[in-house]
């Protein structure tokens, strides 16, 4: 890359800086719930970015990645006694090594299909797991409390997590901007915008497709097994919760596809209504709003499919032409 | 485990099939018109189920006359959708269809949830049974397995020999030569998207009159299609009808054989497989 100052670079980085840091400068656990919500749709969507938005392959069952790793993460943890970090290395593995498995058979599929079978493939390792006996089956995975004893103590447990998940976030988007800005990041693009005339200019898709799937699932593999180490237990229906993969779409879709800037910017303000809308006291009628953070969400979705297709990020870049050396 | 049992879950696994194999026939016939994978459809077999529920626990309505009301409210929200949600996307890329019938899942089932929870419910409507011998069949499954009949059966003389099904089929084998031979393409795939939800509908209508479900169900019958389209081949409407005979053989006959929670490892294992290996479908050709 060339050394010359890249403010979109910086951009990015500053946006997850004032993000991350004000739990940690003022030592708010409250806020740090908070915030470590925010950067975990952030990683989750930064990361489905790269196969949805660079590469248009919508992968609507992303979550798999993130259970799978959640599952291997707390296995390993559970029943050897692993470090942390090497749990979340092993989670990590395992959901790079099944989208690796995954990626040449099912890539080959164009469009719905796609789409279509990695649904089915959430659905059949949730399945799958709910009757896995060393994963625990349907009851899962849950944690002794012992277990937290080598960070401190649960409460020491809990920051070094938030430390480990700032760690992610900020290493997925920088990944993020250096796949954007690479070449392979320019044949992912080409294949996103005419498949047949990447081959044609010497791109082998199948690889290059292959490969920018697996880098979209290790980081939800990771981010996986911090979660579910934070959350202290695991079930299949947690982890395989096919909801969780369409939110992160709307995050991508709020912010902008394809960008970087964008994801980041949608994880932001999709937790936030999301959490406005679910400690609302607002009352319509005989119905409280908070029993209509679904519908809202939905309503939105629709709006921005329907009306602003290319996200945030994107209708400014359109808007304003000065914009688009800034914003990536 | 004896030959009369292994009989009882094949008809029964058989009749449950048929009802399955027509909300995937809805699909079906909405992805060979317009080629958007409607992701509502679980929704609309849901509304079908409360149609039916809510008419028939609070006034007493026979559960199959509700269900004509069912088809009609489906019909109608299937060509609501389509004017509020699909058509400014059909020429965008998949994902925005994917995304836009998403949504009106959200809206449906959030609305679903706000007004009746996701408590589960039961008609507790019974026609009785009939005996064969040592074969017993419920009442409301033969029936269903006879209603599913004859709405194909209408569905197909209905593409087949009328000018409008002559137009959908016309539309979905070509739009743009069908507009060239003046035929109203947007108008032909609104009632195509409203007949395949009125098909969800129906089905959910049907569901209702012999399983308990909630608000959520209607998810876990719009999975049970996508199985099932995928079997038949997407676009297919007949094909959605042996689909759903074949799933409904495998949940029939596979509880025997396994723990009932094992049934969903080896369909979606199916589904992937048929994906891979002939996305098409059993009765598609070569692609």
């Amino acid at each position: 890359m060339k050394t010359r100052f890249d403010l979109g670079f910086w951009l990015v980085l500053v946006a997850i800086a004032v993000i991350a840091f004000p739990p940690i400068l003022g030592q708010n656990a409250a806020l740090r719930e908070k915030t470590f919500t925010i950067l975990l749709a952030i990683v989750m969507a930064s990361s489905l970015n790269i196969i949805m938005g660079y590469t248009g392959y919508v992968s609507f069952g992303h979550v798999v990645f993130y259970g799978l790793g959640g599952y291997m993460g707390m296995y390993l943890v559970d029943n050897f006694a692993a470090p942390l970090p090497l749990a979340v290395l092993a989670g990590g593995i395992i959901s790079g090594a099944l989208a690796f498995l995954l990626g040449k058979a099912i890539l080959r599929l164009r469009g719905a299909y796609f789409a279509l079978v990695t649904i089915g493939i959430n659905e059949a390792v949730r399945t799958f797991v709910s009757n896995f006996q060393p994963f625990g089956a349907a009851t899962g995975i849950e944690l002794q409390f012992a277990v937290y004893k080598p960070y401190g103590g649960p409460a020491q447990a809990l920051w070094f997590v938030y430390y480990s998940v700032v760690g992610l976030a900020i290493f997925g988007v920088v990944f993020s901007y250096w796949l954007k800005k690479s070449k392979f990041g320019l044949a992912l693009m080409t294949i996103r915008e005419d498949e047949d005339a990447a081959e044609v200019l010497g791109i082998f898709t199948p690889d290059a497709k292959t490969w920018a799937f697996v880098f979209s699932a290790i980081l939800p593999g990771m981010l996986g097994a911090l979660f579910f180490f934070k959350n202290g237990n695991v079930e299949p229906s947690d982890a395989f919760r096919l909801g969780f993969s369409i939110e992160s779409l709307v995050m991508i879709m709020l912010g902008g596809q394809g960008t970087v800037l964008g994801p980041i910017l949608g994880a932001l303000s999709y937790q936030q209504l999301r959490g406005a809308l679910l400690t609302s006291d607002i009352v319509i009628g005989a119905f409280p709003l908070k029993d209509f953070q679904l519908v809202i969400s939905g309503v939105l979705l629709l709006l921005i499919v329907l009306f602003i297709p290319s996200g945030f990020v994107g209708w400014l870049r359109q808007r304003i032409p000065q914009l688009r050396r800034v914003l990536e | 485990m004896n030959f009369f049992t292994l009989l009882t879950a094949l008809i029964d696994g058989l009749l449950i099939g048929v009802v399955y194999g027509i909300a995937a026939m809805g699909l079906n016939l909405i992805w060979g018109v317009m080629r958007v994978i409607n992701l509502a459809h679980g929704a609309l077999i849901a509304m079908g189920m409360f149609t039916v529920y809510l008419l028939y626990s609070n006034f007493g309505l026979n559960p199959y006359l509700a269900l004509l009301l069912a088809a009609v409210l489906g019909l109608l929200m299937g060509m609501l959708i389509y004017f509020v949600a699909i058509k400014r996307v059909q020429n965008a890329p998949y994902l925005s269809t994917l995304l836009a019938t998403f949504a009106v899942n959200m809206i449906l089932i959030g609305l679903g949830t706000a007004a009746f929870t996701t408590t589960p419910r039961d008609s507790g409507f019974s026609i009785g049974s009939l005996s064969l011998g040592p074969i017993t069949l419920q009442g409301t499954r033969l029936v269903a397995a006879f209603v599913t009949l004859a709405v194909t059966g209408t569905l197909y003389f209905f593409l087949y020999r009328t000018i409008p099904g002559k137009h959908i089929r016309a539309v979905s084998n070509n739009r743009a030569a069908a507009e060239l031979m003046g035929i109203p393409s947007v108008r032909v795939m609104a009632l195509s998207f409203g007949i395949g939800a009125m098909l969800a509908a129906i089905a959910g209508a049907l569901i209702a009159t012999f399983f308990s479900f909630t608000v959520l169900s209607g998810d876990v019958y719009q999975q049970k299609s996508f199985i099932i389209g995928v079997l038949g081949g997407l676009g297919n409407p007949l094909g959605a009808l042996l689909g759903g005979l074949i799933l409904g053989v495998l949940e029939g006959l596979l509880p025997l054989a396994m723990p009932n929670t094992w049934v969903p490892v080896i369909e979606f294992g199916l589904f992937i497989f048929i994906l891979l290996v002939k996305p098409s479908g059993l009765l598609g050709g070569k692609k």
